[in-house]
């Protein structure tokens, strides 16, 4: 690749993440608004509430145990709703063509589509933690830990929502899986809960869900505790990314979905 | 110079088993105002669609200006605008916005897309609406606004599929002042429509497409020259009474103040209006009973279909 086309794909892959964050941005009260109430709702209720009776969780008051992991699902939800309902919009309404008449090389659609989630995952990210210093005071125990995990779930589940977009037929398949598959493996992925108080075999059913290990590795990075090793949990996002990303790319070459 | 485009044995063939294009060939030149005419289904849009990589093609090649598809796609797409048939932009981003975008696609920096933008709202007569969401544009200005996008990075080929479907006569004429204006600049352009009578104001080259084959490529005087007869609407001052039978031409009654006059090639209308004037029969005014090219397309798809 000579220098001229490559300053002409970082343009476009920049054009790419300013249109989807400009999208997100212009509709920010059915983007940013609503997970803070939601997870402010969770704070209240399951922190305020019902955690006072539980005490602690892992040796750590369960408001702090449980704000990582609300952090972390709130990000990994709205990742992968914002690649979705993006890609799928715009093959809806057929603006995909803008992209696929030009020069940009699909793996850069790939890329700019993920820079999208990842900036929606992270603006969520951080509206969610300002509502919970209402809650919970900050604190962190590895900056680099916490950041790193939090960009590569986003990106991992804006992949994810990438795929599910080029498959979609209609809106009714792009909420299947956030609803069916998505939120049931957070729910069950350790927000809530140390992996530890589970019986032995759902333990052993639960290590199958590899939305623990990142809950568990960005609770590591807020508070310096985790039920699993940290390397085993990047390794586990990273695999997983690349899985993605193969696929992905492979069914945009392919034309799957977009391209008769 | 290479041929803005070239296309060599294109076939298409849709899962449901739909052969849509058999085998094309088409030669189109650099600065060239082509039209591609054919009837609804007939592979026009299939065509197209190849050339801008929407649809996979079964077989065959395509290159834009010396740039093959299979290897060179980039610098191929690179020299391509597309004004699709339907729209297909962003409804829910303001108006400059989608050109803005669609400039950074093709590694155009931001700065100079905003100029790049501007220069083309004003042109087209949208810069009023820049910061509109491209919902509420009217009919004719969504048409005007693909236009802007397709030229944003300046492309050497320009392919517009239908670009005045639905506009008024005022915005279509001044879309074609603007079409002739960049063509003069060099821009090569590719028309498909249904207005005949545009492609016969604008095109200098033509082929018309049926039933996924080429049925018809020569130039457009070449074509309207195949013409042998035309037939001619004549508005009368005063009232005729009676069919009048001048030898030599083919008259019909349509009412009392008009007539029909069918007139061979080879007959100068001047010998009509001297025959008329000789039975006293004064003509307000003419007109073509139907637009030349249309008579043409009309004989040359029904004769592809043996009607």
């Amino acid at each position: 690749m000579n220098a001229h086309n490559a300053r002409s794909n970082w343009i476009a892959f920049k054009t790419i993440i300013i249109k989807e964050v400009l999208r997100f941005s212009r509709i920010w009260i059915q983007t940013i608004l609503p997970p803070m109430i939601t997870m402010g709702l969770y704070f209240v209720i399951f922190g305020g509430l019902i955690g006072s009776r539980i005490g602690e969780m892992d040796g750590i008051r369960y408001m702090d145990f449980i704000v990582p992991g609300l952090i972390m699902m709130a990000v990994i939800t709205n990742a992968y709703a914002n690649v979705v309902s993006s890609f799928y919009s715009s093959k809806f309404q057929r603006h995909l063509e803008e992209m696929l008449v030009s020069p940009v090389p699909n793996y850069l659609i790939i890329l700019g589509f993920i820079g999208g989630g990842i900036c929606r995952g992270l603006a969520v990210g951080v509206a969610v933690t300002l509502v919970s210093l209402l809650f919970s005071p900050f604190s962190i125990h590895n900056p680099a830990v916490a950041l790193s995990v939090v960009v590569l779930t986003a990106a991992l589940f804006s992949l994810a929502g990438l795929i599910n977009g080029v498959f979609a037929r209609s809106f009714d398949d792009i909420s299947i899986i956030p609803t069916f598959i998505l939120t049931p493996l957070t729910y069950l992925g350790g927000v809530f809960y140390a992996v530890s108080l589970l019986p032995a075999f759902w333990q052993g059913v639960s290590m199958f869900n590899p939305i623990l290990y990142m809950v568990n590795a960005f609770r590591y990075g807020f508070l310096g505790v985790t039920d699993f090793n940290l390397w085993l949990s990047y390794g586990i996002i990273i695999g997983f990314i690349l899985i993605l990303y193969a696929t992905a790319l492979y069914l945009l070459n392919k034309g799957i979905g977009i391209r008769q | 110079m290479p041929k803005a485009l070239c296309i060599r044995q294109l076939t298409k063939t849709y899962k449901n088993g739909l052969e849509a294009l058999k085998g094309i060939d088409l030669d189109v030149a650099p600065g060239d105002f082509f039209a591609l005419l054919g009837p609804n289904g007939a592979g026009k849009s299939t065509t197209i669609s190849i050339i801008a990589s929407l649809v996979n093609k079964s077989g065959g090649s395509v290159s834009i200006f010396g740039h093959d598809l299979d290897r060179d796609l980039y610098a191929a797409k690179r020299c391509l605008g597309l004004v699709p048939q339907e729209f297909n932009f962003n409804t829910f981003e303001p108006v400059q916005e989608i050109l803005v975008n669609q400039a950074g696609y093709y590694g155009i920096p931001r700065k100079e897309a905003w100029k790049r933008a501007q220069k083309y709202l004003v042109e087209l007569g949208l810069w009023d609406k820049r910061k509109d969401m491209a919902r509420t544009l009217s009919g004719g200005m969504k048409r005007r606004l693909m236009i802007a996008r397709a030229l944003v990075h300046e492309p050497r080929l320009l392919i517009l599929d239908e670009p005045t479907a639905g506009v008024d006569i005022e915005i279509r004429r001044s879309m074609w002042q603007f079409l002739k204006d960049i063509n003069r600049q060099g821009c090569t352009i590719i028309l498909t429509t249904h207005y005949l009578e545009e492609a016969e104001t604008l095109c200098r080259n033509i082929a018309i497409i049926d039933h996924g084959r080429i049925i018809e490529n020569t130039t457009m005087k070449g074509l309207l020259g195949q013409l042998n007869t035309e037939t001619f609407i004549l508005d009368l001052i005063r009232p005729l009474v009676h069919l009048p039978d001048i030898t030599g031409h083919r008259l019909r009654w349509v009412d009392e103040l008009t007539l029909e006059a069918d007139v061979d090639r080879d007959v100068s209308l001047n010998r009509l209006f001297v025959d008329l004037n000789r039975e006293g029969i004064q003509v307000r005014s003419m007109r073509n009973k139907t637009n030349r090219l249309e008579q043409l397309f009309m004989h040359m798809v029904d004769k592809g279909r043996g009607v």
